[in-house]
């Protein structure tokens, strides 16, 4: 009798335990699944031929047929919109580290009065739907001459930006101790030459991520983009415009071009957006 | 030439007041140690003097200069901090030589001297590695290096020796003592480590509650403590407090015995080392509590006049708890303490 509560007891441990081991894998499978499925679809799909993709039944193997992908590329206007795309989230970028990093500083390396209420305003700056903001601001841009230019765009991707660019860079800063730069003030620098010679050095892979994540948010923006620009639209804008009334096989195309940089850029900055969000940075 | 004067310097943060009204003098090529628990201002003292607090009153001079206004940079000091503060993106060798080429020295100078300080510091062999390849230990030389290398008039020291392992610090105490004797500046050492603070202080400053207790040499602080609160941080065990009351013909009565002391005052109290102790039939009842045996002595807390009262005693003496003691002081070692202003009479 004994013999047997012995031999149940570990036995329903290890029960419940493979029952948390197959619901944490079904977990982490249903979410893999959930991300990777739509990215694995449109792969396909761009690398197949207009026909296939419009065609049944479906191999779900890409036949590497680049005719879409070719055609979407010259097609009119696309290489206009990249170009745009691009300058806009280059100026996003420097932008949103122009102002972000000083701030960012300031809130690791000094107490100032109301600093918590700053913290607090910088991500702020996302509780406002865009859709609100849209139509003001384009009257706003109309009456400044900021409208359908790379710049007014970049104005508003680059508040959009700024609390992530802020809040990396914040705990960038805090990760380097004062004594360090402490250091670099008795061995004869200056403020100025101590943040130069020994902070941003330590920063900078940080600083570069926290720019391309910059750089990422402004490249997937579409909705002010779409209100804000007529001519000069940026490639998101441009697809939404015109993709619409093209082809499937266009449209896979299309949002693999949307799709496949942001990926690239994200993957090569991981590191430091968990670093963001408190997570141990490994 | 390198003598600091600090006058009258005070600092507050807040409402907290962290120094009182410092008033130090420590003359050129003397080795200073600021001597003080956590929270007793030692700390900001030392890094008012770097430059890198700024006091709220007060003057610091360096060499003849008033530097209280003036950045660290321009103070000719040089500082090794708690945590080394070795810069991780340079290596040994940079390390070393980041304050030489601030000041722009040419290039066979800076090797000279990188060289020198790394050769003296006993990390040639390391030159080319970067801090996060080094231990504790030679992250800590690497700090002293590139104090050295500065050649400055004054060498400041954040408790520079607490980070390490207890075996290593003992031999990078004394290794310090030499290189620092050697190099004939002036030094302020903040420790709260006393035996770190006897064995390397040219004068010893103990620090409590934001004030200088006392600032004399290490066995001055130790045989003639200024306050009670000296006597009861620095020696281990601690000196041993009785009160006393003023008894008939002069003399004074000390838990039932007759002790001789000073002439004037109605209330005192009496202090005396535990290796000031020894057992002789005329000494304090004392009823022994714990034995604590350590080898070359004995430690032993008993109790006296309802006092925790501990004595250093010779090793052979055979004590178990329960017994009684009689325990006589050396009349040339007892001190004495106005209870009320704490201090020495």
């Amino acid at each position: 009798m004994t013999a047997t509560v012995e031999n149940d007891t570990p036995k329903a441990v290890e029960t419940a335990r493979s029952a948390g081991r197959f619901l944490f894998i079904a977990a982490v499978v249903l979410i893999c699944a959930w991300v990777l499925v739509p990215i694995y679809l449109l792969m396909v799909n761009t690398l197949s031929s207009p026909q296939e993709v419009t065609g049944f039944p479906k191999t779900g193997i890409p036949s590497f047929d680049f005719s879409s992908i070719q055609f979407f590329i010259s097609f009119a206007g696309v290489a206009k919109a990249l170009w745009n795309s691009v300058l806009v989230a280059v100026l996003t970028m420097i932008l949103s580290i122009g102002i972000g990093a000083p701030a960012g500083y300031a809130l690791s390396r000094f107490d100032f009065p109301g600093k918590e209420a700053f913290r607090m305003l910088v991500v702020m700056t996302r509780a406002f739907p865009l859709p609100l903001l849209a139509l003001p601001l384009a009257v706003l841009f109309i009456r400044t001459g900021l409208d359908d230019t790379a710049i007014g765009l970049a104005i508003v991707h680059t508040v959009l930006a700024i609390p992530f660019a802020v809040l990396i860079t914040f705990s960038l800063f805090s990760g380097i101790p004062l004594e360090l730069e402490e250091a670099a003030w008795t061995l004869g620098c200056n403020r100025w030459q101590a943040f130069q010679k020994v902070v941003l050095p330590l920063v900078l892979p940080g600083i570069a991520a926290s720019a391309v994540f910059a750089f990422t948010i402004s490249w997937n923006e579409v909705f002010a983009a779409a209100v804000l620009t007529i001519e000069n639209r940026t490639l998101p804008a441009f697809l939404v415009q015109n993709l619409n009334v093209s082809p499937l096989h266009l449209k896979f195309a299309g949002g693999a071009a949307m799709v496949i940089p942001a990926l690239i850029f994200i993957f090569a900055v991981r590191k430091y957006l968990f670093a963001m969000w408190g997570i141990a940075n490994r | 030439m390198a003598e600091i004067v600090i006058k009258n310097v005070a600092k507050s943060f807040g409402s907290f007041q962290a120094l009182h009204s410092i008033d130090l003098t420590i003359s050129d090529q003397e080795f200073m140690v600021l001597l003080g628990a956590s929270g007793c201002g030692k700390t900001t003292l030392l890094r008012i003097v770097a430059g890198l607090e700024t006091p709220s009153q007060g003057e610091v001079w360096i060499g003849g200069r008033r530097v209280d206004k003036l950045p660290p940079r321009e103070r000719g000091i040089a500082m090794v901090f708690q945590n080394y503060a070795v810069f991780p993106h340079l290596t040994v060798f940079e390390n070393i030589a980041f304050g030489l080429r601030m000041k722009k020295l040419p290039q066979q100078e800076i090797d000279r001297r990188v060289n020198r300080t790394a050769e003296l510091m006993h990390i040639e062999q390391l030159l080319k590695r970067y801090s996060g390849q080094l231990s504790g230990g030679q992250r800590q030389r690497v700090a002293v290096a590139r104090a050295l290398a500065m050649e400055p008039d004054v060498i400041l020291m954040d408790e520079p020796l607490s980070n390490l392992d207890a075996l290593l610090r003992l031999e990078m105490r004394a290794e310090l003592k030499g290189v620092l004797d050697a190099s004939k500046t002036t030094t302020i050492y903040v420790t709260h480590d006393q035996v770190e603070a006897m064995s390397l202080a040219d004068r010893i400053s103990v620090m409590n509650g934001g004030k200088i207790v006392q600032a004399a040499s290490p066995v001055e602080v130790y045989r003639n403590p200024a306050a009670r609160f000296v006597g009861s941080f620095i020696g281990n065990p601690p000196m041993n407090f009785l009160p006393a009351r003023r008894g008939s013909n002069g003399q004074w009565q000390v838990a039932g015995l007759e002790v001789a002391g000073p002439a004037s005052g109605d209330a005192l109290e009496f202090a005396i080392r535990p290796e000031d102790l020894t057992v002789s039939p005329d000494g304090f009842a004392a009823v022994v509590r714990v034995v604590e045996p350590l080898g070359a002595h004995t430690l032993v807390t008993a109790e006296v006049g309802g006092k925790p009262f501990r004595a250093v005693l010779d090793s052979d003496l055979a004590v178990s708890p329960g017994d009684e003691l009689r325990l006589s002081p050396k009349p040339d070692r007892v001190r004495w303490f106005d209870p009320e202003s704490t201090k020495a009479v």
